[in-house]
């Protein structure tokens, strides 16, 4: 029974204690990239990978840029029926050391309500904000309509 | 005496319609739905579906227009920034992967939100990519015919601020040029595996495991 009840004690602890969360200066953001848009009707979209080279957890609990009036970000889910789902992403945990990858298909930032066209070649500014305050502006460079990755 | 004839044919139609509707209700959502992935429904053969829509160009289109040829066929809404043009810029990878091969495919794109795409919203849109690619619109009754042909499912889902977006069915069907389903390419699938799937439809390869 011990090793059970100190098992139950560690999962509670882990569950009610809230994680001290390291800074948000230490994620490293690489490989952002956009794809143009089509005017400004349809919402943009933004991938990158966000690395939390710190030794605690990272939450990223929201988004900044002149671009778009609602960046936000979400997660694109595929069921066992094949079918497609957008659900909308409060914040976003990167465990310490870890990676998390926004990419086509997966997680993403939708820039909803488009200030302006998002053109190729051009760039914009898209800031991160964690959850101790911290933001991380990165500059974005937008790619053609159909690009697949940040190479193309 | 015509009239009478025109509204009983009229009439008969509607009871197709609220048929096929009703069948393909049964079948989707309702008691019989199947429960699992492999059981949900395969498309139907392209000659066994019915469904009139409209080209980016303003043709009248429907699942005739695709016999005869290999065809290759997905849903999607050209609102999202995310699942549809990664597909389209798949399609138009593999098309230009395939070369000369795939000259004879068709690639068509069903809205399933003919709400925002009308005509000249999918004309715009399919520009962007392979020039192959077609987009296909229509009314909400014709979209809907046209997703039970395939067994594809679709819902709106409201977002903030009065937007909202699309779930729905995102496997790209491939069918031969007889219109009997060759293969899916799931959402995302590696182009290692979409392509020879794609070179078996071109060929007139029979149903395979998927």
């Amino acid at each position: 029974m011990r090793p059970f009840a100190t098992a139950v004690l560690a999962l509670a602890l882990l569950t009610t204690a809230p994680p001290l969360l390291a800074g948000g200066d230490n994620v490293v953001i690489e490989d952002a990239w956009s794809r143009a848009s089509i005017g400004t009707g349809r919402p943009g979209v933004a991938y990158m990978t966000l690395r939390n080279a710190g030794t605690e957890p990272v939450v990223v609990t929201g988004l900044r840029t002149d671009l778009a009036m609602m960046p936000m970000m979400h997660a694109t889910t595929t069921d066992v029926q094949g079918v497609t789902r957008m659900a909308h992403m409060e914040e976003v945990e990167i465990a310490a050391g870890e990676t998390v990858a926004l990419e086509p298909g997966g997680l993403h930032v939708m820039l909803m309500d488009l200030q302006r066209p998002m053109v190729e070649g051009e760039s914009y500014t898209l800031s991160l904000v964690f959850a101790d305050g911290a933001e991380a502006s990165i500059e974005v460079p937008i790619l053609g309509f159909a690009a697949r990755g940040p190479a193309d | 005496m015509r009239r009478r004839a025109l509204l009983s044919y009229c009439a008969l139609g509607l009871g197709a319609v609220a048929a096929t509707l009703s069948v393909g209700w049964w079948q989707v959502d309702g008691p019989g739905a199947p429960e699992t992935a492999t059981a949900a429904g395969r498309p139907l053969p392209l000659t066994a579906m019915d469904f009139a829509l409209t080209d980016h160009e303003g043709q009248p289109v429907g699942p005739e227009t695709l016999i005869g040829q290999p065809s290759l066929v997905f849903f999607g809404f050209t609102w999202c920034p995310q699942v549809c043009p990664t597909t389209l810029a798949d399609i138009s990878h593999w098309l230009d992967g395939l070369d000369s091969e795939a000259e004879t495919l068709a690639t068509v794109l069903i809205t399933v939100d003919p709400e925002r795409d009308t005509v000249d919203a999918m004309a715009e849109y399919v520009s962007y990519f392979h020039p192959q690619n077609r987009g296909w619109t229509g009314s909400a009754a014709e979209i809907a015919r046209a997703a039970e042909g395939f067994r594809v499912r679709y819902e709106r889902v409201p977002l903030k601020g009065g937007d909202y977006t699309m779930n729905h069915t995102a496997g790209v069907f491939l069918f031969d040029a007889a219109g009997v389903l060759v293969s899916i390419i799931d959402y995302h699938e590696p182009r290692e595996f979409a392509l020879p799937k794609i070179r078996r439809a071109l060929t007139g390869g029979a149903l395979g495991t998927g």
